[in-house]
C-alpha cells in the first residue's frame, strides 16, 4: 500500500481490525477458491467495521490472491464474514476523527483502491453476503463480481445518506449500475431518509442486489456449490434488473428529476447529502467506473468535512447511544411492576395509550369514563384496532383474542383498585385533572403510580389534591402516540426515585425513547416550538407577510415551516400553546389575537382538493392585516436563532434537563428536528446564535465541520 | 387396525467426520448444526419426499446436554425447516443409537404407523466427551454389579484379547492397518465422498469447508502400529491405532414403507430383513454383535453363509476380529467391511450405526450377485446390534426367501 495512506493510518491506532483470513476451499469441480472472512474477532455484539488498518489488510490480502491466480493457484476469490455479520460499515469513531479534507479524500480512494480489487483478481470474485451489510460493508459486495445473500440477513442498507454522507467506496456508481436507477435511488437516498429503513435479504435479493439467495442453515455450503457453478459455467447468472439501453435513454434522467422534486417538497433544500447522492446516481448513468469512483471521492470528501457530517454524527449517537441510557435515569430495580393499567377517559387519546399499553406491556388494562356509552365507544375502538392488527398479518388469532381479552372498560372506578399505573388523558385544564387524579387515589393503593399526560400543566398543581403525591409523574407523548418515539417524563419536586425509575421502565418496555425534565412550562420539545411558533406569529403579528415568515427559517432544513405546523397541531392547541408560554415567561414569549382569530376561521393555508397547499388563506390574510413594522426574512432568522440559543441557555440554566444534548434528543425524536442541523444546538453553535446570545457556546470543541 | 408393512431404506447421508477437540474441523461447530445440514442434505437429495408427510424423526446422540439436548429429534426436524406437523424424538443406545433410531423407526413403518421417517445419530465427541456429566449409581460399584473397568471402553477391549488369546496384538494391528488401505483406496475410488454432506466450518483462520473425513491416516505402516503406546494397560494390545478415535459427526437416513418409496417415487437402497439386539457382560462389551447377529439370523431365518457383506463397526479392531473368529471368517475376508471401517473414518459414537447402512447400500448397489446384507456393532455397557438387509438390485439365481 502506497505511503499516501500514512495519514489515516497515523490516526488509527485504536482501530478495533477487522482481519482478512484466507482458507482455501477445494470445490466440487476440483477448482480452488481462496476464502477470505472477515473477522474483528469479537462476537456478534461488535460488528466488524471497516477502519483504514482493516482496508489496508484487505489491500494485501486481495493482492496476494491476485497474485495466486496468476499463477494459478486458485481460481476465485470470495469474501465473507463472521457469524451474522459481513461488516456493519466504515467505522464511524474514526471518520469522526479524520482532520481534515484531504485526509477525508484518502479515506475515500483507499476504499475504491481496496475494494476495488475484488474486480481486477484475475479471477471471478464473490461476495457472500452471511448478515448484516451497512454502507461499505454492503459496497464490499457491490465491488464483487458475484453475490449470494441469506435469507436470514436482517439489515441491508446504504445508511450514508442518513449519516450525512454517500455511498463513497462505489456504492453510488456501482449499484444503479447493478439494480437500476429506481431502485437504486430507494436504496441510497429514499430509504434513509425513511428513518434509515433497511432491507431483508429477500428483499435485497428481489432488488437484484444478489444474484442468489439461500437459506440460513446451509447458507455458505450452498454459496460455495453456487459459485463453483458460475466459474465452471453450469450457472448462468441472470440480472434482470441491469439497466439496458432503454433504461439509460428513457428513465434514468427522468427518475432523478422526480426524485429530486420529491426530495425538494418533502425535505427541502438545505440537507446536502441526499442532493449529493442525487447528482452522483445522474452522473452513473454514462460515466464509467473510475470517472464515477472519483465523482465519489471528491463529493465524501466535501461532505466528511462539511457542518451537516458532523453534526449528523452527533445526532446519530444521541439516538443510538444516550437515548438508551437517559440521563438522570434512576436505578431500574427502583422501579414498581406494573400489572394492570388504568386509563382514565376513553376519548381518542385515551384509547390510544390503551392500546399501546396493551400491546408493549401485555397486561389487563382498565380504561374509564363518565359513563357507560363512552366507556363503550372507547373499547370498541381498541378493539377494532386490534382486529386491524390481525387483519394485516401483524398479530395472529391468538395474541388477537389475548389482547382483546386485556382491555376492559367500567364506570366503576373500584376496579381501579389492583391497578398499579394509571395514565390520565383528560380535558387539559388543572381542576378536571386534579378532581380526577384525587377521586381515583380513593380506589388505588398508596404505591400506584399516577401518570399525567398533560403538555402544558404544571405536574406538581396536578398533584395538589393527592395525598401522596410522590407517585406522580408527567408522562407526556407525541403525537400520533403509537409513532413518535419520545416521552418527557416530567420529574416534578415531589416524585420520589421509584415512581421515577417506574416511569423510565415503562417508556422503554412502551418502546419510547424517555427524557427525563424538571417541571417547568412546556416542558422541552413545545417549550422550543412555542418560542419558535409565537416568533413567526409575532413577525405576523408586526405586519410581516406570511410568506416571508414561513420561508424565513428554512436555512434550518425543519421537515415543517411554522405555519404548516401550526395547522397540523390544531391552531386552536397553537394558540392555547403560546398563552400557556406567554403567562409564564411573558418577557420572552408572544402570545397573539391574531393566531386566535385564525383558529377561529380554521385555517392559514388555501389547499387543493388533494389536501396541497396552493397558496395562503385570502381570509387567513385579511385577519391578520393591520401590522406596521414588517421584518425582513433575515431579521426573523435571527430573532428565531438568537431566541432559541437564549432559551436553551436558560433551559440548561435552571437545570430543565441534564444537558444540552438531552433538548437536541427531544427535539429530534419529538418534533423530527434535522440530523444534519444536531437537532438545534450544534446549529445554534455553528450560526453564532449562541455566541450572540450569551457570550458562549453549548459545545466545546464546536460540533462543526473541518473546512471553515 | 394398521396395515403391516415392508420397510425400506431409501437413502443415507452423512457429514464428514471429524477428529474431536481442538484442534478438530468442527471445535467450532454446534452439534445440532451437523445433523441438521445432514438432513437437509437428505431431503435435497430425495425432492420426492413430501415434507409433510414424514411421520417421525428419531434422532441419537449418546450425551444428551447442550447443544446434543432438547429432544434432538424434534429440535432438529424445526431448524431444518420441516413443517411444524412433523414430530420427532430423542434416542439414546450409546454407539448403537443411529442403529436404534433406524430399527425403532422401521419397526412403526413395519406395524404400520409410519410411512416415511427420518432416523439418524449426531456426536460431537468433541464437546461431548463419552460418558461426561455421567453419574453412574454406586450400587454398581458397591454389589460389584459391573466392574469399573466396564466403563473404560479400552479395557473391555483388552478384555477380548484377555479371553481370547488367539486373538494377537499382531492381528488387530493387521486388521487396522487394512481398514485405512481400504479406505484410502475407497476415497481414491471415490466410492465415499458421494454420501457425504459438505459442512461449512470456522476455526480462528476464518470459514472452511469440511468435504471429506478427517480421520483416516493413509500413511499408516504396520511398523508404525507396532511401535504405538497402550494407553489401558502396560504391555497391552490395544493402541489408538487399532481403534476408532474420537470423533464428531453426524448421519441422517431415510425409510419408508414400500408402498410410500413406490407412491412417491423414492429409491430402494436395501430392503429390511431383521434386526436384532443382545446384551453381554458389560466389561467385554465388544463381543456383543455375536449374539446380537445370531439372533437376527435366526429371526430372517437365514445363516451366516447367507450374508454376502458386511459392514461392521470398528469400535476396536479385536472386537470385530471377535465376531469373525467366532463365525469361521478370515481376518482378511473381503467381503468384510470393503471400504474400511471407523478405525480409519471415525467413530462419532450415536451416528456411526447408520454410516455403514450408507456403506452396504452402496455395496449393494455394486454387488448385484449378493443377496443379503449385514450391518452390526458393539455398545458400551455390554450389547450388540445388529441389522440384515436384503439387495434390491440382487439378480441371482436363489430366490429362496418371498418378498412378501
Amino acid at each position: 500500500m502506497t505511503p499516501r495512506y500514512d495519514d489515516l493510518t497515523a490516526m488509527s491506532a485504536d482501530e478495533v481490525v477487522t482481519h482478512s483470513y484466507v482458507r482455501d476451499i477445494r470445490l466440487w469441480s476440483g477448482k480452488t477458491l481462496a476464502l477470505v472472512t472477515l473477522d474483528n474477532d469479537r462476537d456478534h455484539t461488535r460488528p466488524s467495521t471497516l477502519g483504514p488498518v482493516t482496508l489496508i489488510e484487505l489491500g494485501e490480502v486481495l493482492d496476494a490472491q491476485a497474485a495466486r491466480a496468476a499463477a494459478g493457484e486458485i481460481q476465485a476469490v470470495a469474501v465473507t464474514g463472521k457469524p451474522y455479520i459481513l461488516a456493519a460499515g466504515a467505522d464511524l469513531s474514526k471518520i469522526d476523527d479524520i482532520p481534515s479534507r484531504d485526509v477525508a479524500k484518502q479515506l475515500a480512494q483507499l476504499g475504491h483502491e481496496v475494494l476495488g480489487k475484488l474486480d481486477s483478481l484475475g479471477a471471478p470474485s464473490f461476495v457472500f453476503v452471511n448478515g448484516l451489510a451497512l454502507g461499505g460493508g454492503l459496497e464490499i459486495a457491490l465491488n464483487a463480481n458475484y453475490r449470494t445473500i441469506d435469507r436470514g440477513v436482517p439489515a441491508i442498507a446504504l445508511p450514508e445518506v442518513f449519516l450525512g454522507i454517500i455511498p463513497g467506496w462505489g456504492g453510488a456508481w456501482l449499484l444503479p449500475n447493478l439494480i437500476g436507477i429506481e431502485n437504486a435511488l430507494k436504496v441510497i437516498i429514499e430509504n434513509p431518509l425513511k428513518n434509515n429503513r433497511t432491507l431483508k435479504g429477500q428483499d435485497a435479493f428481489e432488488l437484484g442486489i444478489a444474484d442468489a439467495i439461500f437459506d440460513s442453515a446451509n447458507f455458505l455450503e450452498d454459496s460455495l456449490r453456487w459459485a463453483d457453478g458460475v466459474i465452471s459455467g453450469s450457472v448462468t447468472v441472470k440480472r434482470p434488473n441491469e439497466p439496458g439501453k432503454l433504461e439509460r435513454a428513457v428513465k434514468w434522467d427522468a427518475a432523478v428529476g422526480i426524485a429530486r422534486k420529491m426530495l425538494e417538497n418533502r425535505i427541502g433544500t438545505v440537507a446536502k447529502s441526499p442532493y449529493a447522492a442525487l447528482d452522483l446516481l445522474k452522473a452513473a448513468k454514462n460515466t464509467d467506473r473510475s470517472t464515477g469512483f472519483a465523482a465519489e471521492d471528491d463529493a465524501l470528501a466535501d461532505l466528511i468535512a462539511g457542518d451537516q457530517f458532523k453534526a449528523s454524527i452527533y445526532a446519530f449517537n444521541l439516538v443510538q447511544k444516550r437515548a438508551k441510557r437517559p440521563a438522570g435515569a434512576p436505578d431500574k430495580k427502583l422501579a414498581k411492576p406494573v400489572t394492570k393499567v388504568g386509563v382514565i377517559g376513553a376519548g381518542l387519546m385515551a384509547s390510544q395509550f390503551a392500546l399501546l399499553f396493551v400491546r408493549r406491556l401485555k397486561v389487563p388494562v382498565v380504561i374509564t369514563d363518565l359513563d357507560q356509552a363512552r366507556v363503550d365507544k372507547g373499547v370498541a375502538y381498541i378493539h377494532g384496532e386490534i382486529d386491524t392488527l390481525l387483519t394485516k398479518g401483524r398479530i395472529n388469532g391468538d395474541e388477537s383474542n389475548r389482547l382483546k381479552a386485556l382491555v376492559t372498560g367500567t364506570t366503576d372506578k373500584s376496579l381501579f383498585a389492583d391497578a398499579d399505573w394509571v395514565i390520565e388523558a383528560v380535558f387539559e385544564e388543572l381542576s378536571v385533572k386534579q378532581d380526577v387524579f384525587a377521586e381515583i387515589e380513593k380506589y388505588v393503593s398508596d404505591t400506584a403510580v399516577l401518570a399525567t399526560n398533560t403538555s402544558s400543566l404544571s405536574v406538581e398543581q396536578i398533584g395538589a389534591k393527592l395525598a401522596h403525591p410522590e407517585r406522580l409523574v408527567g408522562f407526556h407523548f407525541f403525537n400520533p402516540v403509537a409513532v413518535m418515539p419520545l416521552v418527557e417524563v416530567v420529574n416534578q419536586p415531589a416524585t420520589d426515585e421509584a415512581t421515577l425509575s417506574t416511569a423510565m421502565v415503562v417508556a422503554a418496555q412502551l418502546y419510547k425513547n424517555a427524557v427525563i425534565t424538571t417541571d417547568t412550562p412546556g416542558f422541552v420539545v413545545n417549550r422550543i416550538l412555542a418560542k419558535l411558533l409565537g416568533e413567526a406569529m409575532h413577525a405576523v403579528d408586526t405586519g410581516t407577510p406570511f410568506e416571508v415568515v414561513n420561508g424565513a427559517i428554512a436555512p434550518f432544513g425543519l421537515p415543517m415551516t411554522p405555519f404548516e405546523l401550526l395547522e397540523l397541531v390544531g391552531l386552536k392547541v397553537g394558540a392555547h400553546v403560546l398563552d400557556t408560554h406567554h403567562a409564564a415567561f411573558p418577557d420572552r414569549f408572544f402570545d397573539s389575537a391574531n393566531l386566535h382569530a385564525l383558529a377561529e376561521h380554521g385555517q392559514v393555508f388555501e389547499r387543493d382538493a388533494k389536501g396541497r397547499v396552493k397558496g395562503f388563506d385570502r381570509k387567513a390574510v385579511a385577519i391578520v392585516k393591520g401590522g406596521t413594522s414588517p421584518m425582513t426574512a433575515e431579521e426573523i432568522l435571527r430573532r428565531v436563532e438568537d431566541g432559541l440559543a437564549d432559551e436553551i441557555h436558560r433551559m440548561l440554566e435552571e437545570n430543565v434537563v441534564a444537558a444540552p444534548e438531552d433538548i437536541d434528543l427531544c427535539l429530534i425524536l419529538g418534533a423530527g428536528w434535522p440530523f444534519q442541523m444536531g437537532g438545534a444546538t450544534p446549529y445554534l453553535d455553528r450560526v453564532g446564535a449562541s455566541h450572540r446570545a450569551f457570550g458562549g457556546t453549548f459545545h466545546t470543541p464546536l460540533i462543526r465541520g473541518l473546512a471553515s | 387396525m394398521a396395515e403391516r408393512a415392508e420397510v425400506v431404506f431409501v437413502d443415507g447421508v452423512r457429514t464428514p467426520f471429524g477428529r474431536a477437540g481442538e484442534k478438530g474441523m468442527y471445535w467450532q461447530t454446534r452439534a445440532d448444526d451437523l445433523i441438521v445440514k445432514a438432513m437437509i442434505g437428505l431431503l435435497e437429495r430425495n425432492p420426492n419426499v413430501p415434507k409433510d408427510r414424514i411421520d417421525e424423526v428419531a434422532i441419537a446422540a449418546t450425551t444428551q446436554t447442550g447443544d446434543q439436548g432438547l429432544t434432538l429429534g424434534r429440535t432438529a426436524a424445526l431448524l431444518a425447516g420441516l413443517p411444524k406437523s412433523v414430530p420427532g424424538y430423542a434416542i439414546e443406545r450409546m454407539c448403537a443409537g443411529a442403529m436404534t433410531a433406524v430399527t425403532t423407526t422401521a419397526g412403526a413403518i413395519a406395524f404400520g404407523a409410519y410411512d416415511l421417517a427420518i432416523a439418524g445419530g449426531v456426536e460431537h465427541m468433541g464437546r461431548h466427551p463419552m460418558g461426561f456429566g455421567a453419574d453412574p449409581n454406586p450400587r454398581f460399584m458397591a454389589e460389584k454389579l459391573v466392574s469399573a473397568d466396564a466403563l473404560n471402553m479400552g479395557n473391555t477391549a483388552e478384555r477380548i484379547h484377555d479371553r481370547f488369546p488367539l486373538l494377537t496384538k499382531e492381528r488387530a494391528d493387521r486388521f487396522a492397518f487394512g481398514s485405512q488401505r481400504k479406505t484410502a483406496e475407497a476415497y481414491a475410488a471415490g466410492k465415499i465422498q458421494p454420501d457425504l454432506i459438505a459442512v461449512a466450518t470456522r476455526n480462528a483462520n476464518g470459514w472452511g469447508l469440511a468435504t471429506a473425513d478427517e480421520g483416516p491416516r493413509p500413511e499408516t505402516t504396520m511398523e508404525g502400529l507396532a511401535g504405538l503406546r497402550t494407553p489401558f494397560r502396560a504391555h497391552g494390545r490395544v493402541t489408538a491405532g487399532n481403534s476408532s478415535g474420537l470423533n464428531d459427526g453426524a448421519t441422517a437416513s431415510l425409510l419408508a414403507s414400500a408402498d410410500a418409496a413406490k407412491e412417491f417415487g423414492l429409491t430402494t437402497k436395501m430392503r429390511l430383513v431383521s434386526f436384532a439386539f443382545a446384551g453381554v457382560e458389560p466389561e467385554i462389551m465388544g463381543i456383543g454383535p455375536v449374539p446380537s447377529t445370531e439372533k437376527a439370523l435366526r429371526k430372517a431365518g437365514l445363516t451366516i453363509a447367507d450374508i454376502g457383506l458386511f459392514e461392521l463397526n470398528e469400535a476396536f479392531a479385536v472386537q470385530v476380529l471377535s465376531l469373525l473368529d467366532h463365525f469361521g471368517i478370515d481376518d482378511e475376508d473381503p467381503r468384510v467391511n470393503m471400504w474400511g471401517g471407523a478405525i480409519a473414518v471415525g467413530h462419532p459414537l450415536a451416528s456411526s450405526g447408520v454410516r455403514l447402512m450408507i456403506q452396504l447400500a452402496a455395496q449393494f448397489e455394486e454387488h448385484p450377485e449378493v443377496r443379503y446384507g449385514l450391518t452390526a456393532m458393539c455398545v458400551g455397557l455390554g450389547q450388540g446390534g445388529s441389522v440384515i438387509w436384503e439387495n434390491p438390485h440382487f439378480t441371482g439365481k436363489s430366490k429362496a426367501r418371498k418378498a412378501k
